[in-house]
């Protein structure tokens, strides 16, 4: 929605170059430095995210980003593309009513743990269940992040949060397992580490048919990590570096997620069945012709 | 370069060749460029940028092989490349 913006003068580049960041084309400059703290992966998932688009051959005119509420829901604010902040957890039915109305457009949901499965849960699940025509992107950072850091549906038992100051005592979701549980014919998770294999995953999921689900494991150090002995982002991804596993074609149900134990990665389902948008237009031209 | 035994193909193969572009006022000083930078090509330097942060510098262009891995990981639209020619194996 924002044109053209101008190049903030007081950046300069280290070889005093007056050009731009390649990604600069697909952000909102004016709105560079983020305000995501030194460390935090958000930035780095939006990164992967940028460089597929520039590499999917989509008419970016056509492509719509839309986020919840959270630190997460700030990507659509910087992205150079028509984007929607909408209301917290609703990202997804936002997102059904664009694609319903207007089939042409590739729409994207970028948003956290907390926007997408916790009071958006049950929209993600009859989403890919009626395996409607987007391409979700989750950025789990185990917390809450924006509000302070508070326990969620993704926390790992036993993990400190500013509400779980004795740890965790929840089992929580493994988001693979639900997404494929629930009817989504893309699965994948990756770390922010893994910045090809996200980049190409993200690829996939933008040109999949169908509802295509990528959980981004990602740093919060500062609400996160700092009380789970991974006190800077650096550690966070040392910690990915180091407990990342990759399993292509794993049943996700196997891909849970402890405390500092094992994060399988890879891509879980990537198969094809008939869309929402399919069997609506089906169904129309049977009886509307 | 050492080798064990020298390549076949070595007169064929090429070596890329990265200009290295911070954007210094950007950067939040995660390191993460630094340390993940399969060639030693970076460091953070001394300085401080307005935030206060100190933002990468190089040291060693030369070493640079273009892999773009730093652009990837870079979460504040930090640092990028530019192709330079590239160069025959040594
Ligand atoms: C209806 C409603 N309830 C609660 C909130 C407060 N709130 C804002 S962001 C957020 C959670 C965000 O968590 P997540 O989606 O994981 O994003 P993160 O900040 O971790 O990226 C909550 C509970 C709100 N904005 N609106
Ligand atoms: S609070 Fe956590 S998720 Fe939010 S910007 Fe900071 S590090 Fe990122
Ligand atoms: S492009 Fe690759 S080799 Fe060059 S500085 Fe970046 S990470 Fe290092
Ligand atoms: S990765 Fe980016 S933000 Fe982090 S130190 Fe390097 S240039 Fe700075
Ligand atoms: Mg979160």
């Amino acid at each position: 929605m924002s044109s053209k913006q101008t190049v903030n003068p007081k950046l300069e580049t280290q070889n005093s170059k007056p050009d731009r960041h390649p990604m600069d084309e697909l952000l909102r400059e004016d709105r560079l430095p983020h305000i995501w703290c030194s460390g935090c992966g958000i930035g780095v998932a939006l990164t992967c995210f940028i460089k597929a688009l520039q590499k999917c051959g989509l008419d970016l005119d056509k492509v719509v980003v839309v986020s919840g509420i959270g630190c997460t829901g700030r990507v659509a604010g910087y992205v150079n593309l028509d984007s929607f902040h909408t209301t917290h957890g609703r990202a997804i039915p936002f997102a059904t009513g664009l694609k319903l109305a207007n089939p042409e457009l590739k729409v994207v949901v970028f948003s956290g743990d907390g926007d997408l499965i916790a009071i958006g849960g049950n929209h993600l699940i009859h989403a890919a269940r009626r395996n409607v025509n987007m391409t979700v992107i989750c950025v789990n950072n185990f917390n809450y992040g924006m509000t302070g850091g508070q326990v969620g549906p993704t926390t790992p038992p036993g993990a400190i949060t500013s509400t779980s100051p004795y740890g965790c005592f929840e089992h929580p979701f493994n988001l693979p397992y639900l997404a494929a549980a629930s009817g989504a014919v893309y699965v994948a998770r990756w770390t922010t580490l893994h910045v090809r294999r996200l980049e190409k995953s993200i690829l996939e999921a933008l040109h999949k048919r169908g509802f295509s689900f990528v959980e981004i494991i990602s740093p919060c150090p500062t609400l996160y990590g700092r009380w789970n002995k991974q006190r800077t982002g650096l550690a966070q991804m040392q910690y990915y570096h180091d407990q990342g596993v990759i399993r292509h074609g794993l049943d996700p149900k196997e891909a849970d997620i402890g405390l500092h134990g094992e994060i399988i990665e890879g891509v879980f389902v990537h198969i094809e069945k008939p869309t929402f948008l399919d069997f609506c237009s089906d169904a129309l031209a049977k009886s509307v012709g | 370069m050492k080798y064990w035994r020298k390549p076949l193909d070595i007169e064929y193969l090429k070596i890329p060749r990265g200009r290295i572009h911070i954007l210094k006022e950007r950067c939040k000083g995660c390191s993460f460029c630094v340390e993940y930078c399969p060639c030693d090509v970076l460091e953070i330097s001394e300085e401080f940028n307005a935030k206060g942060y100190h933002p990468p510098c190089v040291k060693d262009e030369e070493a640079c092989v273009n892999c773009g891995l730093c652009e990837m990981l870079c979460p504040e639209f930090a640092i990028y490349l530019d192709e330079e020619e590239e160069v025959p194996v040594p």
